[in-house]
């Protein structure tokens, strides 16, 4: 067992229009889009190639040979909102009123972390070339999941699960590690109920809008379980497993682990080998609870009867996981595995004793630090409004004003990638997966591509009155070892089209 | 269980180090530690202050966001 499979992560970003509190959030993050897109300064921009968005569509098959697809499919436009695919193989767009970025599709948590990060990077100078605009005022992004007047916007992680595997084992092991994950992976929060009334600091910026344990819903009655199936792959082997509970972390720790326990956690249901027992009595009010006790001492209550500490839970999970890695790798474990288990462990430990010394490794308790310093300098309580712009300040993208950024560039806060990696990724994609051929395509045949999608890329091609369209229904191919040379050869997108359809 | 026991061995091996690490502390003075501490703590808070947006209660207050997923 590992922490590899095919991931990703998605995240709304907040918006605001310096000086305009009332200025409209789709036309904001319309600009923020529009700016980064033509940046690029390409005649022709690709659209999202919605053909396999449709969930309904699995119930009939997918086909797996070419289409033929008409332009006048490509109803993205008709909703008038930018939506654009990067050469780095993610994807741009504005969602409910924010901008969001989805990573490529990546191997493992580290290459999804470089990815989250050079999402970051593309939001921060879109957001400065929008900005630029004659006429336009300052456009302000955060990466944060809370208005703490009652609306939530999220972050969200996708893994590639079996099909096989029968979704009540997912439901029932996922939601205690869920509902106590956050004492690694919470992004902090001042105020506490959705509406922020109640003041006070708390964990996790999520845990007060989720209702239920298990539903479809992402806007409303938020589930802890997310049931979307729409694997954008081969629905017969895989499914995608939709996590909306998460928060939007900077903390790259607080990213590693969020990303590499939950993969480990994933593969030990699928490997069958946890044994259970740790059902809640009440998981969405613990959820809350466990967001609410920064010291880590609430005891869950267990179906079963047992009490433990949110903490104590996550022992139990990386017990079993060291044991699984143990009988499966033995010493020919990875690193990335094995670092993983390293860092849960250690944040662990030190959460039992003393939480504080992971402030320069989780967002929360970096938060919370420097909160409490506030407090203890200048005499203030938790509904003063200095404290809560700190909350929202630590998540504003831009370097100099981020308080995040400042920690970072004081020394603060522990980086486990660094900047001229992210850089890379900001244009390039992973080379492991689908999305190198997809990055590469844009990157190589701007002109020609009119289209593409997580499963698909669409060519304009001279001479053809149709559009050609190439699935990639299989997340680990079109990768650069199986591509890459292929996309070197050809100079135009027909040679590419052609020697992709004689094979 | 196999894993408090394991739990403690961890925690009891923490705790070694923190004894050994507040020993070699002893003969110097922990005072003048603290001090360094309160003074790196002032200078983050300094850098942080100057970076703060202006009139706190509006800027939180205009900060009205649509719900998204």
């Amino acid at each position: 067992m590992s922490v590899h499979r095919v991931m990703g992560t998605e995240v709304e970003y907040g918006i605001s229009v310096q000086g305009q509190p009332t200025a409209n959030p789709m036309l904001a993050s319309t600009q923020v889009v529009n700016a980064w897109a033509n940046a690029g300064a390409r005649a022709r921009r690709a659209r999202w190639d919605f053909e396999e968005e449709n969930p309904l569509r699995d119930a009939r098959g997918f086909e797996l040979g070419r289409d033929v697809a008409d332009s006048t499919l490509l109803t993205d436009e008709d909703l008038g909102l930018a939506n654009v695919i990067l050469t780095n193989g993610a994807r741009l767009y504005v969602d409910h009123a924010h901008p969001e970025y989805s990573t490529p599709e990546c191997t493992g948590p580290r290459d999804v972390l470089v990815w989250d990060k050079a999402g970051e990077m593309v939001m921060r100078r879109a957001a400065a070339l929008a900005s630029a605009q004659p006429n336009t005022p300052p456009l302000l992004l955060y990466k944060n999941n809370v208005d703490n007047k009652g609306a939530s916007y999220g972050a969200h992680e996708n893994y590639l699960m079996e099909r096989a595997t029968p979704f009540g084992d997912i439901v029932a092991h996922l939601i205690p590690f869920f509902v106590t994950r956050q004492v690694m992976c919470g992004a902090g929060r001042v105020g506490r109920r959705q509406d922020g009334s109640e003041s006070g600091f708390q964990i996790s910026q999520r845990a007060d809008y989720f209702e239920v344990e298990v539903g479809l819903e992402t806007t409303l009655k938020r589930p802890l379980v997310n049931t979307r199936d729409e694997p954008h792959a081969d629905p017969q082997k895989y499914r995608r497993l939709h996590v909306i509970i998460g928060d939007a972390n900077l903390a790259e720790i607080s990213t590693l682990l969020k990303l590499g326990t939950t993969a480990l956690v994933l593969r030990m249901i699928e490997d069958r080998v946890l044994p259970g027992g740790l059902a809640l009595e009440r998981p969405v009010r613990e959820l809350r609870d466990v967001s609410y006790d920064a010291s880590l001492t609430h005891l869950l209550r267990l179906k079963d009867g047992r009490e433990m500490t949110a903490v104590q839970v996550q022992w139990e999970y990386l017990e079993h996981a060291r044991k699984h890695v143990e009988r499966t790798l033995g010493s020919d474990v990875d690193a990335e595995t094995a670092e993983v288990l390293q860092r849960w462990e250690s944040v662990l430990t030190r959460l039992e004793t003393d939480p504080m010394t992971c402030k320069d490794e989780l967002d929360w308790v970096a938060k919370l630090a420097l909160l409490e310093s506030y407090r203890d300098r200048d005499g203030i309580d938790w509904d003063h409004p200095k404290l809560a712009l700190i909350d929202l300040q630590y998540s504003d993208v831009r370097p100099d004003k981020g308080l995040y950024h400042r920690l970072v560039r004081l020394g603060r806060m522990q980086r486990l990638v660094d900047e001229s990696e992210v850089e890379a990724a900001v244009t390039h994609p992973p080379g492991d997966t689908r999305a190198y051929f997809r990055g590469r395509c844009l990157a190589k045949y701007p002109e020609q591509v009119a289209a593409a999608s997580w499963d698909s890329v669409i060519f304009d091609l001279p001479g053809r009155d149709s559009l050609q369209r190439v699935p990639t229904l299989e997340p680990l191919r079109g990768t650069r070892e199986h591509v890459g040379a292929l996309l070197d050869r050809c100079d135009t997108a027909e040679q590419l089209f052609e020697a992709l359809t004689r094979r | 269980m196999a894993r408090e026991g394991g739990q403690q061995h961890r925690t009891g091996k923490r705790a070694d180090e923190r004894e050994e690490a507040a020993e070699a502390e002893a003969g110097s003075d922990v005072a003048e530690r603290k001090d360094r501490l309160d003074e790196d703590v002032d200078a983050i808070l300094d850098e942080i202050d100057d970076v703060l947006e202006e009139n706190a209660e509006d800027f939180v207050r205009s900060f009205v966001q649509k719900g998204g997923q």
